[in-house]
């Protein structure tokens, strides 16, 4: 069985990059299904409560997409990193250093133009997004010290810095949470309520607002900078044959730090929705998880970014209809739902070439009998 | 009429379309030491590694004292008795020798009396032939010498007839390399087979008592050592293959534009490779290295181009000093001065082969224009760029987009000659141009380095490949151990004169 060779040149493109996926996730919803049946409730009415609950009114559509916003992020933070054959496990961190960033530029900035401070904000969500990620980034560049190790530990650092500021230094001293004050309403970015308002429509509050454009265009900036810049270029010859990259003169060194920052600025960017969009404070832990979710949007989109979108919205059909499953259905708990993501990862990701070969090679047989035909 | 211990027949092994091992059959008498002899990738360790169950062989049979036998794993062949010295040690760094050497085969003697009885029994092996080991040592503080010889006791504990060392000598000073022959000789006197994989002749010469000569994957020769000598294995190891020669008319050389002082380089293992270097090469010329692989040609052409670190002495282009101990010019500025550079393992250096063939040939240049604009790649140009030269190099098939590790070796040279000739450099510096490469691009790649020459390009030429040395240079440099052992215009050499320096005889 784990002898079928297939000449990779012969698959098509469509076959390992939307049939193989398909196929995993199919079998992760499978298994999932069983474990809701186990758990005494009916699969298919937690099918239905999935789609109804993401998709079905604009509510909840609009909660699915301002996940999918958060997972594009660190999808693209992770697959940024990878593409450098880094393995960027400190979104998390870097994320909730970003919301530092954002929170810092527009409290102290709130009196420029709203549109300039939108801008600086979210370079400052970038700028220490990537700041953060930069010492790990060092530390393996010139140290060697394992950047999966460091950035481990540097989102704890930047939990307990977190922690530490929101108690100390810049906590709302007329409450006791450790929270900010709530930025200026002037400068908060506008709600997807706002929006439909505009429309005529009237909906009920959601979270999501004009950073999913935000997200949207850093799909289209990764794209365009890891496949048509030479930066980009430089990075992946140093990820895939180190020694060739010197060879050609191409730094290492200076390669792992650019990559890592830019996949650390793309995780910062998670504060501009939360905390720009949403909040409008920095809260303890709202990161909540999305840094290390993003790792499985990235690696089920293949790191690329026409993969990660549907990745990421995929997880945020998941996220909002799960929140809709655990509600109507009591014997499934929100740590069914942490499961169900967990069988995507290890089908999607640990057990990738499971049953890619077979796939492959039925493929290539079909196709060649048709040719030969 | 001593009977094999070892039989080999018609081994056969291939790696995807590489035949690493064609046909080979070898005897090995017991209580001998046996040396294979080859240049590197002559097969030698892959066929050794068949016969220690790291590889199966795709055909062939192997008997161990005239028994048939089938070796599925390295288990499998310790069971037979056959134990190998591999050239990097699989040692537990952390672990005492004694813990290193029941590692793995541990039975019941992790604890009390059975570890006190194989303590004992190690002394004894220890004692017998003179190995002088503390048991109880850490690995970390042992020498490479020692360490290895926890190795060779670790086999001969486990019951090794037939020892295979795989290029002992590679990391050991002098001294450990006498201290290790002794230790080698003693094993032979008490019946012990040693097999002894290696690419110097005068290990050989020193040591065995029968000798086999590998060359591209086939055997082509057993002797007794008593009756060859280093000049006539080093001919059979580099082959007499079909003449290639190469029309190449006489031209006036021009001045010396890339010259080399005392030059002195380490490899990354901080054992120097090259001493002591001088060389000059003028425009309009192609100076051939000479000699068998491993004798520092490659960690030269890589100090040139700006890959490793001199040691000591300088490097001047153009009478500019580029390189010395202190400081040195990236390869990418080299490149810019009118350095270029084909590497010689085209898999590890030259390409990524999971990039396109366009990401290739534009590779190392592809910060330049019009290749890229502030820092955006011109994919239009780049495409247009790679047809053209694609055709130009004839290099098959003619698809820009297609994966490089789907073409083969011969097409892949061709995509690095044609991205390195392309800028027209002064300098160009190459490292076995046509390893692997079939007859028709040799003799096309061959045409394009006269041609360079013709257009006065200094060209530096290490090659293993003798005919290729005497057909391309107008003079020849040969390298051993490090040095340069002797310099020839190239008219009327023979490649017995080269034979002989290369072995380091004459």
């Amino acid at each position: 069985m784990s002898n079928i060779v297939v000449d990779k040149s012969k698959v098509p493109w469509w076959v390992s990059n939307v049939i193989v996926p398909l196929v995993n996730l199919t079998l992760a919803l499978l298994v999932s299904g069983l474990f809701v049946f186990i758990a005494g409730e009916n699969p298919i009415e937690a099918v239905k409560l999935i789609i109804y609950g993401s998709f079905g009114y604009i509510q909840g559509f609009a909660y699915t997409l301002y996940y999918t916003t958060n997972f594009i992020f660190t999808g693209l933070a992770f697959a940024v990193a990878f593409h450098c054959r880094l393995f960027n496990i400190g979104g998390e961190g870097q994320a909730y250093i970003g919301g530092l960033g954002v929170f810092l530029v527009a409290i102290n900035l709130s009196f420029l133009p709203v549109p300039i401070v939108w801008l600086l904000a979210i370079f400052g969500a970038f700028l220490f997004g990537a700041a953060w990620a930069y010492i790990p980034a060092y530390l393996q560049s010139k140290r060697g010290s394992h950047v999966v190790i460091t950035t481990i530990m540097f989102n704890f650092i930047a939990s307990s810095l977190m922690i530490f500021l929101l108690v100390d230094v810049i906590r709302d001293t007329n409450q006791m949470a450790p929270h900010t004050v709530k930025l200026p309403e002037e400068i908060w970015l506008p709600s997807f309520e706002a929006f439909s308002g505009f429309l005529g429509m009237k909906i009920r509050y959601s979270p999501l607002n004009l950073t999913f454009l935000l997200a949207i265009a850093s799909l289209f900036f990764v794209w365009f900078l890891v496949w048509k810049t030479k930066w980009g270029y430089e990075m992946r010859a140093v990820g895939h044959n180190t020694q060739a990259a010197i060879y050609a003169g191409i730094s290492p060194h200076k390669n792992i730090i650019i990559a890592m920052c830019i996949s650390g600025g793309l995780a910062g960017l998670l504060g501009v929705n939360e905390i720009l969009g949403v909040s409008h404070k920095i809260q303890a832990g709202f990161p909540a998880g999305y840094g290390f979710t993003g790792i499985a949007v990235a690696l089920m989109g293949r790191n690329h970014p026409i993969g990660i979108l549907p990745a990421a919205f995929l997880f945020g059909i998941l996220y909002q209809g799960g929140s809709e499953v655990t509600f109507e259905m009591p014997n499934i708990t929100r740590y069914m739902f942490v499961a169900v993501q967990g069988l995507i990862i290890l089908f999607s990701g640990a057990l990738e070439n499971l049953f890619r070969p077979q796939i492959e090679s039925f493929f290539v047989r079909r196709l060649n009998r048709e040719v030969n035909a | 009429m001593v009977s094999p211990i070892l039989e080999l027949t018609d081994i056969n092994k291939s790696f995807g379309h590489v035949q690493a091992n064609k046909n080979i059959n070898l005897k090995i008498n017991k209580g001998t030491i046996h040396g294979i002899i080859g240049e590197n990738g002559a097969g030698k360790s892959t066929l050794m590694s068949i016969v220690f169950g790291l590889y199966q062989a795709n055909s062939g049979s192997i008997k161990i004292n005239g028994k048939e036998i089938n070796l599925r794993s390295p288990r499998d062949s310790i069971i037979n008795g056959i134990g190998m010295v591999h050239q990097h040690f699989m040692l537990v760094e952390n672990f005492t020798v004694l813990e290193n050497i029941i590692l793995g085969f541990e039975g019941e003697t992790v604890f009390g009396e059975k570890l006190q009885k194989a303590k004992e029994d190690l002394e004894k092996l220890c004692q017998t032939y003179n190995f002088n080991i503390d048991l109880d040592a850490t690995i970390s503080d042992l020498s490479v010498g020692f360490r290895q010889r926890v190795e060779i006791l670790k086999s001969l504990y486990r019951g090794a007839e037939i020892l295979i060392l795989d290029e002992p000598t590679g990391v050991l000073t002098p001294q450990e390399v006498d201290e290790l022959f002794k230790i080698l000789r003693s094993l032979k006197d008490e019946g012990k087979t040693i097999v002894l994989i290696t690419h110097k002749l005068i290990e050989i010469m020193d040591l065995t008592s029968e000798v086999s000569v590998m060359r591209q994957g086939e055997m082509v020769g057993h002797t007794k050592t008593e009756d060859t000598s280093k000049e006539q294995l080093a001919e059979m190891m580099v082959g007499r293959s079909v003449l290639l020669r190469v029309d190449k008319k006489d031209i006036k050389k021009g001045k010396t534009i890339f010259k080399v002082n005392n030059l002195s380089v380490k490899d990354d293992l901080d054992v120097t490779r090259v001493k002591d270097v001088n060389l000059e090469i003028c425009s309009g010329e192609i100076l051939g290295i000479a000699g068998v692989t491993g004798n520092g040609q490659t960690e030269l052409l890589e100090a040139l181009s700006g890959i490793r670190k001199v040691e000591s002495g300088s490097i001047e282009l153009f009478g500019e000093k580029i390189s010395d101990q202190n400081n040195f010019l990236n390869p990418r500025m080299l490149k810019e001065k009118g350095l270029a550079h084909v590497p010689e393992d085209r898999q590890r250096m030259g390409l990524i082969s999971d990039f396109k063939a366009h990401e290739n040939l534009i590779f190392g240049y592809h910060d330049q224009e019009p290749y890229s604009k502030s820092a955006i790649l011109n994919n239009k140009e780049i495409t247009e760029y790679s047809n053209k030269v694609m055709q130009e190099y004839d290099v098959r098939p003619n698809s820009p987009n297609l994966i490089t590790s789907n073409f083969s070796g011969g097409n892949q040279q061709k995509i690095i000659l044609s991205r390195e000739l392309n800028e027209n450099p002064k300098v160009l510096l190459v490292g076995q141009p046509t390893r692997g490469v079939d007859i028709g691009a040799i003799e096309f790649i061959h045409q394009r380095l006269i041609d360079m020459r013709d257009k006065g390009a200094a060209i530096l030429l290490a090659s293993v490949e003798l005919d290729e040395i005497l057909s391309l240079s107008d003079r020849i440099i040969v390298m051993f151990d490090g040095k340069i052992v002797g310099e020839k215009e190239n008219k009327n050499v023979t490649d017995r004169e080269l034979g002989l320096l290369m072995a380091g005889v004459a």
